[in-house]
């Protein structure tokens, strides 16, 4: 099934000054897509969901929002919404005055109260409706952002880091409204540094760096050109699964020590392709060596990020 | 293949201002530190003023204060003059000048735009609900004041600043004209308090700047400045409402100081709309600069106090520090003729007329060596009036306390039976004798010429 375009951007380009924050940009969303946004800190990730809420204007190049070009600022079609920099709520009214305000402000005067308790009720916001945001947790915040985003019925949610200083509950809150949203056709543009968010909601990332994209496509795809990963092998004798990795053909062993000097640890750091690491857990246990757990270092995505962005892993952590 | 269906393209449309300034109103009252303005301004005037009316000893140093006994009407003058000084800039601080800053302090801006859609429409709205809450706190001031004057003392005449007596209805008609006049002013104030918060951006400085230009016009008006200078500052209307309390009203400066204080408002708004549409809401940093409230803010009103200043000298006969002797003498003498036939009500003697006393006073200021003109305290006069039924005449001297706004205090200085001491004896007891001291009101812009 093909879906109509709910953003689709050429060739965009937005300066601030001297400093180009979007050079050519490409960018399509799908309606019913959760679409992410990535890349390093200045690589333009918030200027362009800036574009897409119509805080600011391209400098050139094309940006079609649910089917309308937008030509000048504050001028995006409605059934666009969304925050960035913060959710931007008033820690002076309680969660249910901020939204009723909100609600109002827009036009939506009847059915307001059942509106506004729906949208509480989505981000699991019920029982504290009536306190004050002061006293607010920061996920608590964003959870209310993404309320007050709710009461237009986008049919384009633009969310910058939703998922910022969410706890379990909340992060699932989140994460169960916004796969509710697109299933009901609206597109969602997220941006986040959590790759683990962004595999678990998004079907398609764009990947920016330095104001250009490096990435755009499935989250599959991008996870599959992140090349050999390296893996953590925990095993029950950390000193013969060394040895044995140590002669396992085509396998480079990333540990710098034998866990023998180092008693406070029992992972092996290796890489190597995929038939090799199976050749790997064969070899373990036919010396008797059970192997607890092998798994990536950093998630492919993230490996693709890093290496897709210029930054190694060593860098990042 | 299928394709879904776009949905029909709906144009966003700015929300409208109305929406809006509910939207800011709301935004507004939820802050305790309105909510305590609210009720100080509903509340403290009554109190005060019926705690002063309680006790024997009254501010005599503030216009109206030495009535405060005698009517109720009295107290809300005393709240207003107080007020003029400090209340109200700093009410227009607390309110004007954090109105904008607050959303830079919240880090709402974008979320406010997305939301309206109208940078334009925001201003509108910010201004308008900005006006709504001042002339809330306002009123409270004025209403309380009045109902506490009224239920501590009662609705008796006042006496006006040239000793002639308001009816009760009078009183009242003119004091609520008061606390309308100093509208304009607060206006001014207001509008000051939008730019600093416009320009500053988060940094307190904005919050204060009306409060440090009422402190800055404070200072200039105690200066002994030319008249055009004076009446061209917008604080000048909060003084000017006494000109209602005389017998001609004295209307010139303060129809000229509420245009003057409009004419702020306007400026200072207009230049505050100009920044904030010109300002980045894309940098969340953004806490305005001081280069930017000099070029933009300060200069333009330097220039516009310039403009009004040398317009004034031209259309207006005022000239000097608009005090001079004979003004004085014929302001002095109208107001000893009406205090004296109050004292003589008090003293249940025959009624007369301020044409049958002909009083009229010689002043002198500092002696023969200083020029009988501009404020001081030391200002001596002779007051001369034609004994009733007798072709004697009266004379009783007084020390005047004159300052630059045109108010002067007149201390009594004997004979003793006429102006010596505080109390007369009547019929029924002590009671404060009208003439031992009294406020007067002079008329910068009045002519000299009788």
């Amino acid at each position: 099934m093909r879906r109509s375009p709910a953003v689709r951007g050429r060739g965009i380009r937005k300066s601030f000054g001297d400093v180009v924050a979007l050079d050519g940009v490409d960018l399509d969303v799908a309606s019913g897509q959760v679409h992410g946004l990535v890349g390093p800190n200045g690589a333009g990730k918030t200027t362009l969901l800036g574009l897409l809420l119509g805080l600011a204007v391209a400098d050139s190049g094309r940006l079609e929002i649910l089917g309308t070009t937008v030509g000048r600022t504050l001028a995006v079609p409605d059934g666009v919404s969304g925050f960035v920099d913060g959710p931007g709520l008033y820690p002076s009214l309680t969660a249910r005055q901020n939204l009723s305000a909100l609600a109002a402000l827009r036009g939506h005067e009847t059915g307001q109260a059942a509106r506004v308790g729906e949208a509480l009720e989505q981000v699991g916001l019920t029982d504290v409706a009536d306190d004050r945001l002061r006293g607010f947790s920061l996920g608590m915040r964003q959870r209310l952002g993404l309320a007050a985003a709710l009461l237009t019925e986008p049919r384009l949610l633009v969310l910058d880091e939703p998922a910022n200083g969410l706890d379990p509950a909340g992060k699932h809150h989140v994460h169960r409204v916004i796969t509710g949203l697109a299933a009901a056709g609206t597109a969602v543009v997220l941006s986040s540094h959590r790759m683990d968010d962004l595999a678990a909601l998004c079907s398609e990332v764009t990947l920016l760096a330095t104001g250009r994209v490096v990435f755009s496509g499935p989250v599959g795809k991008l996870a599959a050109e992140s090349g050999e990963l390296d893996y953590r092998v925990r095993t029950s004798d950390p000193a013969e699964a060394h040895r044995v990795a140590l002669e396992t053909p085509g396998l480079q062993v990333k540990s710098d020590r034998d866990p023998a000097e180092r008693p406070d640890t029992d992972v092996l750091v290796v890489r190597g392709p995929v038939p090799v690491l199976d050749d790997l857990v064969v070899r373990l246990v036919r010396a008797d060596v059970a192997v607890r757990e092998l798994a990536p270092v950093v998630s492919p995505l993230e490996a693709a990020f890093l290496a897709m962005t210029g930054q190694t892993d060593e860098e990042n952590k | 293949m299928t394709t879904v269906a776009a949905p029909p393209r709906v144009e966003a449309q700015p929300a409208p201002v109305l929406r809006g300034y509910r939207f800011e109103l709301v935004k507004l009252l939820s802050q305790w530190r309105i909510r305590v303005l609210l009720l100080a301004c509903w509340i403290a005037p009554a109190v005060f003023v019926v705690a002063v009316s309680l006790q024997s000893t009254l501010p005599s140093d503030t216009v109206f204060g030495r009535w405060m006994h005698a009517t109720g009407w009295a107290g809300a003058l005393v709240v207003l003059d107080f007020s003029r000084s400090w209340a109200l800039p700093l009410l227009t601080a607390l309110v004007a000048g954090d109105v904008f800053a607050t959303e830079d302090r919240l880090g709402t801006w974008r979320h406010l735009l997305v939301a309206v859609r109208s940078p334009r429409r925001i201003f509108v709205a910010k201004g308008l609900a900005t006006l709504t809450v001042l002339l809330v706190l306002v009123a409270g001031l004025a209403v309380s004041g009045i109902a506490g004057g009224l239920a501590a003392v009662g609705d008796h005449p006042l006496v006006g600043l040239d000793g002639h007596l308001l009816s009760p209805g009078g009183a009242a008609g003119t004091v609520l004209l008061s606390w309308a006049c100093v509208l304009a002013p607060t206006l001014a104030f207001a509008g000051v308090g939008l730019l600093g918060s416009v320009a500053l951006g988060r940094s307190t400085m904005g919050l204060l700047m009306p409060a440090l230009l009422a402190f800055a016009l404070q200072l200039t008006q105690l200066l002994p400045l030319p008249v055009p200078i004076r009446l061209a500052l917008p604080s000048h209307a909060f003084l000017a409402w006494r000109g209602l309390f005389t017998s001609p009203a004295q209307t010139g400066p303060l129809l000229i100081g509420i245009v003057v204080s409009l004419a702020w408002a306007i400026v200072a708004t207009a230049l505050a709309y100009h920044l904030f549409l010109r300002r980045g809401f894309t940098d969340l940093a953004y806490d305005g600069s001081g280069r930017r409230v000099l070029v933009a803010g300060a200069l333009p009103l330097a220039a516009l106090v310039g403009l009004t200043a040398v317009l004034l000298a031209v259309v207006t006969p005022a000239k000097g520090s608009g005090i001079e002797q004979a003004k004085l003498q014929r302001s002095l003498a109208t107001v000893y003729a009406h205090l004296y036939r109050v004292q003589t009500r008090e003293l249940h003697r025959p009624d007369v007329t301020e044409a049958q006393l002909a009083a009229t006073a010689s002043c002198d200021k500092g002696g023969d060596r200083v020029l009988d003109q501009g404020p001081g305290n030391d200002w001596r006069c002779v007051v001369s009036w034609h004994l009733p039924g007798t072709a004697a005449v009266g004379q009783a001297i007084y020390q005047l306390d004159v300052t630059a706004d045109g108010r002067y205090v007149a201390d009594g200085d004997g004979p003793k039976e006429v102006n010596g001491y505080f109390p007369v004896r009547t019929e029924t007891g002590d009671a404060p004798n009208p003439l031992w001291q009294f406020d007067g009101n002079v008329d910068l812009l009045a002519s000299t010429k009788d």
